[in-house]
């Protein structure tokens, strides 16, 4: 999985600061354990990350992080029902096939989830299509063609899954350059910024 | 090749009996084992090494002739896990390997004498489990002198015991690394043991498990026996990578001998080759005592089959690892391992290593797998320095404490 959160501490600490300390936290997607290091040392949460990757598993384990090497399209049916304070997908999302299962499981498991993701309604990718050309940014550094974000969305679009699936947003805000985009997040946020828990 | 050097096993008498768990008693006993590095002053780096079916005490390094030379081909059996640099760093940990009981490498077995009648145990060597051979180990420790172990490490049949030792002794073991096991015997799996066994007690200079006062070895029970051990602990791939359809002795599009008794293909001189390997040095009632107490081990037996109910009194830590080609030992049994161990909110890392090579994979040194164990084991040296770490002064100079 790709994240981009690894050596991003005030990202961390803008994320850290939606997690009550000493949480029960389950990582979906994450990536070589910044995160979930930060967050026992900071907020002495507990819990464990998910990852594929082989060289982000071991980094894990180096930093003496919990890590399940799982592959995430294959479900989540390690976890119980409401086990988790707070599951994270952080730049996960948008990487999966099955991004519907995977927001419900996310509620299944844990008491609130936080996501987040590419903007693809921010200024600059909406500058971008009306050039005619799809956006390659900082946050989608990729190519149409050789890009792992198989599931690009918006703010919006995702206010309307999150309800169509009978989540409650607690919270939602936008990201740019490691800053808290709160008006019109939408146009002016690279990444969104969700945390829901079921309605 | 081994960076340990020459190492020398050592032995341990035991006069108190061991009460073993099907009831019967192991009167008296010798358990031999090795040791690698150095235990610390805090008695904190002690790592137990477990061994798997046809292993022993002889971990790493190698083993010298009568003049001190070391012997060819002589290195332990996970000589590339462990020694000076390795994943498992001997200049870090003292590594301590024990034959368990009922082996035929050096401790107590079916072939030595059985002190009640003063005759060969044979068939009567009673039969001992997973458990068993832990409050084995764990007299051995007792004597070493190290209470707490800052980990457990064992493959297949030894990732059985050192999950059992987090059960049998929580309050012993800091860190369990649990490779390529389950949480017991699938029925294909007891099915391919029964029919090992068969092999063996069917042979006809098994003489019911007696066979040492008749002069004989059943080789042939033997030989099949470890053959179909070793398919079972190989890949599809691997087999048709090894070996394929090549013939021995002939081109390939030359024509077979069409012969049903000769050797034809490259499988079957690999197999008997091992076979007969095997049936040198293998113990035929130790591979019987062996392969049941891999069938009987079951931690959740005794918890209505509910594993997350046996592991609950877990107080370590976990690394828990499989490969994706074994089929003996399949990562949906690792997983099992790792659930119950996620229900209970146990610290747990889970790799599964996209190895090709089967069961077979957790002796070799895929480099993703050495990895894994390094950077677990080196976070456990770095807490074993926070916890020893000496005092020192004002000025900086140690100070220095009797302990």
């Amino acid at each position: 999985m790709e994240t981009s959160m690894s050596n991003d501490r005030p990202i961390h600490q803008i994320i850290a600061d939606l997690i009550p300390p000493g949480s029960r936290v389950l990582d979906l997607g994450c990536g070589d354990g910044a995160l979930l290091a930060y967050l026992r040392d900071h907020r002495q949460c507990t819990g464990y990350g998910v990852e594929l990757d082989d060289t982000k598993v071991i980094a894990c384990v180096r930093r003496g992080v919990n890590v399940i090497q799982r592959n995430l399209e294959e479900g989540l049916s390690l976890f119980e029902d409401n086990s988790f304070d707070v599951v994270l997908q952080l730049d996960t999302l948008q990487h999966l096939r099955n991004t519907e299962a995977m927001l419900r499981e996310t509620a299944r498991i844990g008491r609130t989830g936080l996501v987040s993701f590419p903007n693809f309604a921010h200024w600059a990718h909406r500058l971008s299509v009306l050039r005619g050309r799809m956006p390659v940014t900082k946050t989608l550094p990729y190519q149409w063609y050789d890009t792992p974000n198989i599931r690009v969305s918006t703010l919006a679009d995702f206010e309307v899954l999150a309800r169509k699936n009978g989540l409650r947003i607690l919270e939602s805000f936008g990201l740019n350059g490691g800053e808290v985009v709160t008006r019109w997040p939408n146009l002016l946020a690279s990444t969104a910024v969700f945390k829901f828990e079921r309605g | 090749m081994s960076t340990l050097g020459v190492v020398t096993p050592a032995s341990m008498h035991f006069g108190t009996p061991l009460s073993l768990q099907s009831g019967a008693v192991l009167r008296d006993y010798t358990l031999v084992y090795e040791t690698y590095g150095r235990l610390n002053a805090g008695r904190s780096n002690a790592v137990l090494v477990c061994h798997a079916l046809n292993a022993s005490h002889h971990v790493a390094g190698l083993h010298a002739d009568e003049n001190g030379q070391p012997l060819p081909k002589s290195q332990g059996w996970w000589d590339n896990m462990i020694g000076p640099g390795k994943p498992l760093d001997t200049d870090k940990f003292f590594v301590i390997g024990i034959n368990n009981p009922g082996s035929c490498f050096g401790s107590t077995g079916p072939m030595h004498t059985n002190p009640d009648t003063g005759k060969i145990y044979g068939a009567d060597f009673p039969v001992v489990t997973v458990e068993d051979w832990v409050n084995a180990q764990a007299r051995v420790l007792d004597r070493l002198g190290i209470d707490k172990l800052a980990a457990v490490l064992g493959g297949s049949l030894g990732g059985m015991q050192a999950l059992s030792w987090t059960l049998q002794y929580p309050e012993r073991v800091r860190h369990c690394v649990a490779v390529a096991t389950a949480p017991n015997l699938s029925a294909q799996n007891i099915a391919f043991n029964e029919v090992a066994r068969r092999a063996i007690v069917t042979d006809p200079d098994f003489h019911h498990g007696h066979f040492y006062e008749h002069g004989v070895i059943p080789r042939r029970g033997l030989r099949v026996a470890r053959m179909i051990g070793h398919i079972t602990y190989l890949s599809d791939d691997v087999m048709d990578e090894k070996f394929g359809r090549t013939m021995v002795g002939r081109e390939a599009g030359e024509e077979p001998s069409y012969s049903t008794q000769n050797i034809e293909f490259q499988v079957e001189s690999y197999l008997r080759y091992q076979g007969d390997k095997f049936s040198d040095y293998f113990d035929a009632n130790t591979y019987l005592l062996i392969t049941r107490a891999l069938d009987y081990f079951d931690p959740a037996r005794a918890h209505g089959g509910k594993l997350a109910s046996a592991l609950a009194k877990a107080l370590a830590k976990f690394l828990v690892i499989s490969f994706t080609t074994d089929w003996r030992f399949s990562p949906a049994r690792s997983r099992e391992i790792v659930k119950a161990l996620v229900d209970n909110r146990h610290d747990v890392s889970y790799a599964e290593i996209d190895a090709p090579h089967g069961h077979d994979a957790f002796l070799l040194d895929d480099p993703r797998y050495h990895e894994v164990v390094r950077a677990y084991f080196e976070r456990i040296a770095l807490s074993l320095h926070e916890q020893v770490a000496p005092l020192s002064t004002l000025n900086g100079q140690a100070v220095r404490m009797a302990v």
